[in-house]
C-alpha cells in the first residue's frame, strides 16, 4: 500500500501521482493522510485503484471519477463525486450540497446525511444515502437511481426526467412534476440490488418510489404563468 | 464569495488563546476573500464603561490626542488604546451618545466601527494575514469572536465595505452572499430615517436588523423576519454580547459548517477553517439547516431557534 501525506506533499503532487496510475499498475492501494478539508482531492482518476482518504475533505472530492474506488473516512464538502463516470465513491460521514451532481455512472454511497441538491441533474449515477437528504435533491435528474434510507427535504425531484427515486422515510414536499409511483416487482429487485451495493440494512418493501409525471416534457400553455 | 469564521468558547481556560485561534481560522479562509478582512472580538468589560472602536484613514492626524480633546468636551473619563488605523475609546456608558456627536464635530474623518461594552471591531482592506497582524489580533483574549474575509461583489473594496458591521450595542453581523434587493431596501430604510453610509449590500442587511430591533424585535425575531424581507443569498453570522447566531437563506447555497465540543462551538464557511481546533477529530460536525435561526449563548444551554436573544 502507498501512503501519501497531503499536507507534506501538496495537492498537485497527489493528483498527478494518482493520474499516472495506468490500468495495469501494481500500486493499486493508496492511503491519503492529513486531508484537512482540502479541495479537489483525488479528482479525475481513471484507473482501477482504491484510494482511502483518512479524514474529511473540502469541495469536489473524487470529481469526474472513472474506474477508481475512493473511500472517504470522514465527511465531504460540496460537489463530491461531481460528474462521476464510473467506479465507486464511499463517504463514511456526511456530504455537503450537490453530492453526485451530473454523475453519468458509477456508485456514490453516503453513510451519513447528504444536504441540499443531492444528485442534481444526475445522468445515470446510482446514489445511495443511508441518512437524510436536503432540499431540491434530484432536481432535473435525467437517469440513474437515488436511494434514501432516511427522509427527503423540500421539492424532491423537481422537473425530473427519468431518474428513479426511492425514499424510505418522509418526503417534506415533492417538486414540480414529481409523483409517487407504484413499486412493481422489477423495482423491488432493482432496489434490493442497490441496497446491497450500498451496504444498507433496510428492506426494499419499506420504500416508496417517486418519478416523473412526464407533464413537463412538451410545452403546455397551462404551465406558463 | 466570502469566508466566515466564528468561535464561541465554553471552556474559559481557552480565552487567552481566542485571538490566536481565530486568526488561524481567518487566514485559512484567505482564498474565499483576499481583498479585506475584519474581526469582532468580545473581550473584557469594565463596569459602567463602554467601548467605542473608531477608525481613520489618517490616524496620525485624527487619533493624535483624541482622548484629551474628547475628555475636555464631554467632561468625563476617556482612555484610548491605538492599534494601527483603529483606536478603542473607553468612556462612561452614559456619555456615549454625547461622545459620538462630539466626535463628528472635532474629528469628521473618524468613523465608528463598533459600540459595546465588550465588543471591539477591527477591519481593513488587505490580505487577512496582514489585517490580523496590523491589529495584533493573535494576542487578544476574549469569550467569543467572529471573523470575515471579503471578496467584494456588490460594492467597492473599502474599509467601510469590510465586515463585521455593528448593528447595535455589542452586536455585529458578517455576511457571505449577495443581497439582490439592497437598493430598494436602502431607499425604504433611509425614508424611515435609518443612517446608511455606503452602497454595500451587507450594510443594508445590518441596518435592517438594527431597525427591526429598534422597533421592538428581538435579534432572533429580526433574523427570522430577514428570511422574508431580504432577497438574495446569505449566510449570516451575528455576534451578541453573550454568544452568536447563525442563519442561512432558504436556498442555502453559501456554505456553512459548524463544530461543537465540550470546549467550544465553532463556525466556518468550510471545514478546513476548523481543522486545527483542539479535539476536532471527535467534535460533532454538521451543516446548519436552511432558513433556521440558531443561537449559542453563555446564558443558556445551546438551543436551535431561540427567540429571545
Amino acid at each position: 500500500m502507498q501512503t501519501f501525506d497531503l499536507e507534506a506533499e501538496g495537492l498537485r503532487a497527489l493528483n498527478s501521482t494518482l493520474h499516472a496510475q495506468a490500468a495495469n499498475t501494481n500500486q493499486t492501494h493508496w492511503e491519503i493522510v492529513n486531508p484537512k478539508g482540502s479541495h479537489a482531492i483525488a479528482v479525475g482518476l481513471d484507473a482501477p485503484i482504491e484510494v482511502n482518504i483518512k479524514g474529511s475533505t473540502g469541495y469536489y472530492c473524487a470529481g469526474m471519477n472513472k474506474q477508481a474506488t475512493v473511500h472517504v473516512h470522514g465527511s465531504v464538502g460540496p460537489g463530491t463525486a461531481e460528474n462521476m463516470m464510473s467506479g465507486m465513491v464511499v463517504v463514511e460521514g456526511d456530504a455537503s450540497q450537490y453530492a453526485g451532481a451530473t454523475g453519468h455512472g458509477g456508485t456514490l454511497v453516503i453513510k451519513g446525511n447528504a444536504s441540499s441538491r443531492c444528485g442534481i441533474s444526475m445522468k445515470g449515477i446510482d446514489i445511495i444515502v443511508h441518512g437524510n437528504i436536503g432540499h431540491m435533491s434530484a432536481f432535473m435528474a435525467q437517469s440513474g437511481n437515488l436511494v434514501v434510507c432516511g427522509d427527503a427535504g423540500e421539492a424532491l425531484g423537481d422537473s425530473l426526467y427519468e431518474a428513479r427515486l426511492f425514499v424510505r422515510g418522509s418526503v417534506k414536499s415533492l417538486g414540480a412534476d414529481c409523483i409517487e409511483k407504484e413499486m412493481r416487482p422489477e423495482h423491488i429487485a432493482l432496489l434490493e440490488e442497490l441496497l446491497e451495493r450500498g451496504g444498507c440494512d433496510a428492506k426494499a418493501s419499506e420504500f416508496k418510489r417517486y418519478g416523473s409525471a412526464r407533464q413537463l416534457y412538451n410545452f403546455n400553455i397551462d404551465n406558463a404563468y | 464569495m466570502c469566508g466566515i469564521v466564528g468561535l464561541f468558547l465554553k471552556d474559559t481556560s481557552l480565552e487567552p488563546q481566542l485571538g490566536d485561534m481565530l486568526t488561524d481560522m481567518l487566514i485559512t479562509m484567505t482564498d474565499r476573500g483576499p481583498d479585506s478582512a475584519g474581526i469582532a472580538i468580545y473581550g473584557e468589560e469594565t463596569t459602567g464603561n463602554a467601548k467605542l472602536t473608531v477608525q481613520s484613514d489618517t490616524p496620525d492626524v485624527d487619533l493624535d490626542k483624541l482622548d484629551n480633546d474628547l475628555r475636555k468636551r464631554i467632561k468625563g473619563k476617556v482612555s484610548m488604546a491605538i492599534k494601527d488605523t483603529h483606536a478603542v475609546l473607553s468612556i462612561q456608558a452614559d456619555q456615549v451618545a454625547a461622545a459620538r456627536e462630539i466626535l463628528g464635530e472635532i474629528r469628521p474623518g473618524v468613523r465608528v466601527m463598533s459600540h459595546g461594552s465588550t465588543l471591539e471591531i477591527y477591519k481593513e482592506v488587505g490580505l487577512p494575514k496582514n489585517v490580523a497582524d496590523r491589529f495584533d489580533i493573535r494576542k487578544m483574549s476574549g469569550t467569543h469572536g467572529i471573523g470575515h474575509t471579503r471578496m467584494a461583489t456588490e460594492s467597492a473594496v473599502t474599509t467601510m465595505g469590510a465586515h463585521p458591521f455593528n448593528t447595535g450595542i455589542d452586536q455585529c453581523l458578517v455576511h457571505n452572499g449577495s443581497l439582490s434587493n439592497h437598493n430598494s431596501l436602502r431607499r425604504k430604510l433611509r425614508r424611515l430615517g435609518v443612517h446608511i453610509e455606503t452602497e454595500n449590500d451587507t450594510e443594508v442587511g445590518a441596518a435592517y436588523l438594527t431597525w427591526k430591533m429598534q422597533t421592538g424585535a428581538t435579534l432572533g425575531e429580526a433574523l427570522t423576519s430577514s428570511l422574508d424581507d431580504l432577497d438574495g443569498f446569505f449566510t449570516f453570522v451575528v455576534g451578541t454580547k453573550d454568544g452568536f447566531g447563525v442563519v442561512r437563506d432558504p436556498i442555502a447555497c453559501k456554505p456553512a459548517v459548524m463544530a461543537e465540543t465540550d470546549q467550544y462551538v465553532a463556525f466556518g464557511s468550510e471545514y478546513r477553517a476548523l481543522v486545527n481546533l483542539p479535539g476536532i477529530e471527535t467534535a460533532k460536525v454538521w451543516e446548519p439547516e436552511p432558513a433556521t435561526v440558531y443561537f449559542w449563548s453563555h446564558n443558556a444551554a445551546p438551543t436551535a431557534q431561540e427567540k429571545a436573544a
